[in-house]
């Protein structure tokens, strides 16, 4: 049963791929698939990632990435927004070494015919519900400023000048965000404090929603049912009126607020957003969580329970999952790289020595065993897999998401036996998860169960996949042959010591660099890299502000009509630098004293620096057999 | 293996395959790591699948390791249970005292156990949470209490729902009436907090003194092997076990 799974995706094919690069064989979202008992299902609609262009159009890019003075026409009512045209000079520096400009990203096939209708639909609700939307929302969608998309205001000098963002730089923003993700506080049952509820509500920068087709509520991040039943039911109508007119809304925009709608069968997902998000970023969000509810579900019993009965409440046999769904949709709200690239990261190993975990793996391996996989503090450092099956990064992240971020597994010590569908590799049957967590501090008094009391962060978890439900034995006999093996070869110091040193800085990498931060994507390996976020990005908020940039200059890159290749951003405080090529994306941060040139030269010397270090930084084929 | 302080000469060491079952958020976890790790956390996350443990405890004469398994109370986890109750020797089925609808659940579990699991499986009756009613013992005062039965000064009158005074308003199930109804059962019955530590460690201790010593096995026994290949059998997709049940309840 283990490696006949039918559902093997075309580019899985290719044995020295460990990762399904995502968005190469997808088709477009088809909701209503047929019968998916019988015949192999197809891969869920997978998060586009690179060369297509997102859902967002060209058209209402306007709106949120305003266009420069060239298609002053494009610009949208809701937005007389400071075009980061203005800010940044575009160019395609041609006569960058490392640079190529061939390639076109793959965007015909999504290309004009959706986006344009699109764009005329996204707008609309937001003129004719403007007024509903803001009275319901209030402040929150009301608020009257507006200039919306200097999120990253003290970088963008423009930004200031034109009254800047109220979210982003100011105290406001701050003050949002440290509060993010604290509970509300409990309605009474009189409704006597609803007014102070709903302001902590709205106050929220992101709100996800997962609401069934006929309306029923399902899972909100913020607020419970009594709360939110009004805005559900504005969401409800909204949504149901362009699916009445058998044309599906993909987002819309109100004030400041970002609304992106994903449609899956029976499922409506909506993201709402002041993280000045574009559609196709928040739309990668969204897939992740209905990724999750197949986890749980299968797509087969989601369809089921929703064709015996439209109006199913999803939440009982959704019991539990609310905690990976908030896990999943916190990390978004913080920001994350890995999601924002769709990529993997690994934890930056010598050549030599993942080879003799990858032979540790494939020697110790037990005949169920489907993938194995080592993982040190959401890092990925081995994987052993059959020739015909990639991972996908979705389900990765599902299971990175599960054990790292939500607590259960971690929490509780032990050994786990558990029970998913990774809905990337096959979204109609459960496979069974063998997780252990090494202590690899006390690895002289023998690797056993960690205790619970120990931090993440020096964690290694051994996870093993299975087909077979009665495997744990197996399993577990196989784990422990492979950690007294990685033990007594010394893995396990190596891996020690590579958690211990953690990523390297900007100026390890180039010594004397400007460069703050950077990202770099591997497409062919659906692998990033990058740099530790200390000293300039350690704390929560640092972090987040440089996703943002990240997030557009990722916006910029992938959304524009433009055969961009390489973006720049100038400010008094910040200059980025967006490149795209086959190879890679690379997404760069320097303060705004840098000259071009250096940030140039830096981006080159990145490049040169993973190209030295492809192996260590990437996993390359991996362990298969 | 040796035991702590046991420098005398080994005793015997034998194992035992234990299962929690229980409905969702009534302990079960919390009562494995007060066990085994002597810990408790305020807000524990449910348990996803099953946890697997084990837990070393010394009796006068002999040694006895527990393989735990931590199962997830959660319904949609409940097609797996059979897998986990199966071979065990011992079964903890935990309620929580405040909650009416788990000691119900424990009672669904209880009879699905005589019905489904050996025949010789020791089986324990466990309300946990009873921090939580006022007039137990207070945390400082965990003396040993070798039985559950008799914590409780006030009588109830077995009704629930009767209000006597403030812990009633908490409590939910009387003492009396789960007693009663482990001992109808020939099961083991202790009232439990995870929280304070009470009568974890003498629940443990009971089911141990309860196995017979014919059922023992070695420390090394062929259990793991047995499990594998008695359940070949009985491989039931969860899925679609699950979802009929689903349907079930949804029509
Ligand atoms: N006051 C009190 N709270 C407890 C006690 N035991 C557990 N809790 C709390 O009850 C909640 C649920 O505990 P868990 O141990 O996760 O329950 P569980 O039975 O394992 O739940 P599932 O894994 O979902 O089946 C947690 O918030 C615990 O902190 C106890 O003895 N007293
Ligand atoms: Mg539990």
């Amino acid at each position: 049963m283990a490696a006949q799974n039918p559902s093997t995706p075309p580019s899985s094919e290719l044995p020295t791929v460990p990762f399904t690069q995502e968005g190469t064989e997808l088709a477009k979202d088809t909701p209503a698939a047929p019968s998916r008992e019988t015949t192999p299902p197809p891969l869920p609609p997978r998060p586009k990632i690179y060369g297509l262009l997102g859902d967002r159009p060209p058209t209402s890019g306007g709106l949120r990435v305003p266009s420069s003075a060239k298609r002053p026409g494009l610009q949208s009512k809701a937005t007389t927004a400071l075009s980061l045209g203005e800010l940044h000079a575009q160019t395609n520096r041609d006569g960058s070494p490392a640079s190529c400009q061939t390639r076109a990203r793959g965007r015909s096939r999504s290309g004009s015919e959706v986006d344009d209708s699109a764009s005329i639909r996204s707008f609309a609700p937001t003129m004719q519900a403007d007024g509903d939307i803001e009275s319901l929302l209030g402040e929150v969608l009301g608020d009257s400023e507006i200039q919306t998309w200097k999120i990253m205001g003290p970088q963008f000098p423009g930004g200031q000048s034109q009254g800047a963002s109220i979210f982003g730089n100011g105290p406001e923003f701050e003050e949002a965000f440290e509060h993010e993700f604290d509970e509300l506080t409990e309605l009474e049952t009189d409704g006597s404090n609803e007014e102070l509820v709903v302001k902590q509500w709205k106050a929220k920068l992101k709100h996800f929603l997962v609401l069934s087709s006929a309306g029923k509520p399902i899972y909100s991040r913020h607020g419970d049912d009594r709360l939110i039943s009004n805005y559900i039911g504005i969401i409800q109508t909204i949504i149901s009126f362009y699916q009445g007119a058998n044309d599906s809304l993909k987002g819309f925009t109100a004030g400041n607020v970002r609304f992106a709608i994903l449609s899956k069968g029976p499922l409506n997902l909506v993201a709402i957003s002041k993280l000045d998000e574009s559609d196709q970023q928040l739309r990668v969000q969204l897939e992740s969580l209905y990724m999750q509810i197949l986890s749980t579900l299968t797509l087969p019993s989601l369809e089921r329970m929703f064709k015996a009965r439209a109006s199913t409440d999803l939440r009982r046999p959704l019991q539990g999952t609310e905690i990976l769904l908030s896990a999943l949709a916190d990390g978004f709200t913080r920001g994350s790289p890995s999601t924002l690239l769709s990529a993997l990261e690994c934890l930056k190993l010598r050549k030599s020595h993942r080879q003799v975990i990858n032979n540790t793996l494939l020697k110790t391996r037990s005949p169920n065993l489907l993938y194995g996989l080592i993982v040190a503090s959401g890092k990925l450092v081995s994987v052993v897999r059959p020739k015909k099956h990639s991972l996908h990064p979705g389900d990765l992240h599902l299971i990175f998401n599960m054990l790292f971020e939500a607590g259960s597994v971690k929490a509780g010590g032990g050994e786990n036996w558990i029970p998913l569908c990774l809905p990337g590799f096959n979204n109609t049957g459960y496979l069974y998860m063998y997780v252990s967590f090494l202590n690899v501090n006390n690895t002289s008094e023998q690797v056993r169960e960690r205790p619970s009391t120990s931090s993440g962060e020096d964690e290694v978890a051994i996870l093993l996949i299975s087909a077979n439900k009665d495997g744990f034995f197996e399993l577990k006999k196989m784990r422990d042959e492979l950690v007294e093996q990685l033990d007594k070869n010394g893995s396990l110091a190596f891996m020690t010591a590579a958690i211990k040193r953690g990523r390297p800085s900007c100026t390890d990498i180039i010594p004397g660099t400007t460069l703050r931060h950077f990202l770099y994507k591997s497409r062919g390996n659906v692998q990033f890299t990058m740099p530790s976020f200390d000293p300039y990005f350690s704390t929560p908020i640092a972090r987040r502000r440089l996703l943002t940039l990240y997030t557009h200059l990722h916006t910029h890159l992938h959304t524009r009509p433009t055969h961009l290749k390489i973006h720049h951003t100038t400010s008094g405080n910040c200059l980025t630098l967006a490149w795209t090529t086959p190879l890679f994306d690379l997404y760069a941060v320097a303060p705004g004293t840098t000259s071009r040139a250096a940030l140039a030269q830096a981006a080159n010397r990145v490049v040169q620096w993973v190209r030295r270090e492809e192996e260590r930084v990437f996993i390359i084929g991996g362990a298969v057999f | 293996m040796a035991d702590t302080g046991a420098a005398s000469a080994p005793k015997p060491s034998s194992s035992v395959k234990l299962v929690l079952l229980g409905e969702a958020a009534v302990g079960k976890s919390s009562l494995v790591m007060r066990f085994v790790n002597n810990d408790f956390q305020e807000n524990k996350e449910p348990t996803i699948g099953a946890a697997f443990l084990t837990q070393k405890i010394s009796l006068s004469t002999r040694t006895i390791k527990f393989e735990i398994w931590d199962t997830a109370g959660q319904e949609r986890f409940a097609s797996l249970a059979p897998m986990y109750y199966r071979n065990a020797q011992a079964a903890l089925v935990v309620y929580d005292i405040t909650k009416p609808s788990s000691f119900t659940k424990a009672q669904h579990w209880v009879s699905e156990l005589q019905r489904q699991a050996s025949p010789n499986i020791v089986i324990a009756v466990v309300g946990n949470k009873a921090d939580l009613a006022s007039n137990d013992p207070p945390p400082s005062t965990s003396a040993p209490i070798s039985d559950g039965d008799g914590i409780v000064a006030v009588p109830t009158d077995g009704g629930e729902g009767e209000l006597e005074d403030e812990e009633e308003t908490i409590r939910k199930v009387p003492v009396r009436t789960a007693k009663a109804y482990a001992d109808e059962e020939k099961a083991l019955f202790f009232e439990t907090s995870a929280k304070t530590g009470h009568n974890v460690a003498e629940v443990f201790t009971a089911i141990a003194n309860q196995i017979p010593e014919t059922a023992l096995k070695g420390p090394r026994g062929a259990g793991g092997a047995q499990t594998q290949r008695t359940e070949e059998r009985g491989r039931v997709d969860l899925g679609v076990r699950e979802s009929g049940a689903k349907e079930g309840c949804a029509c």
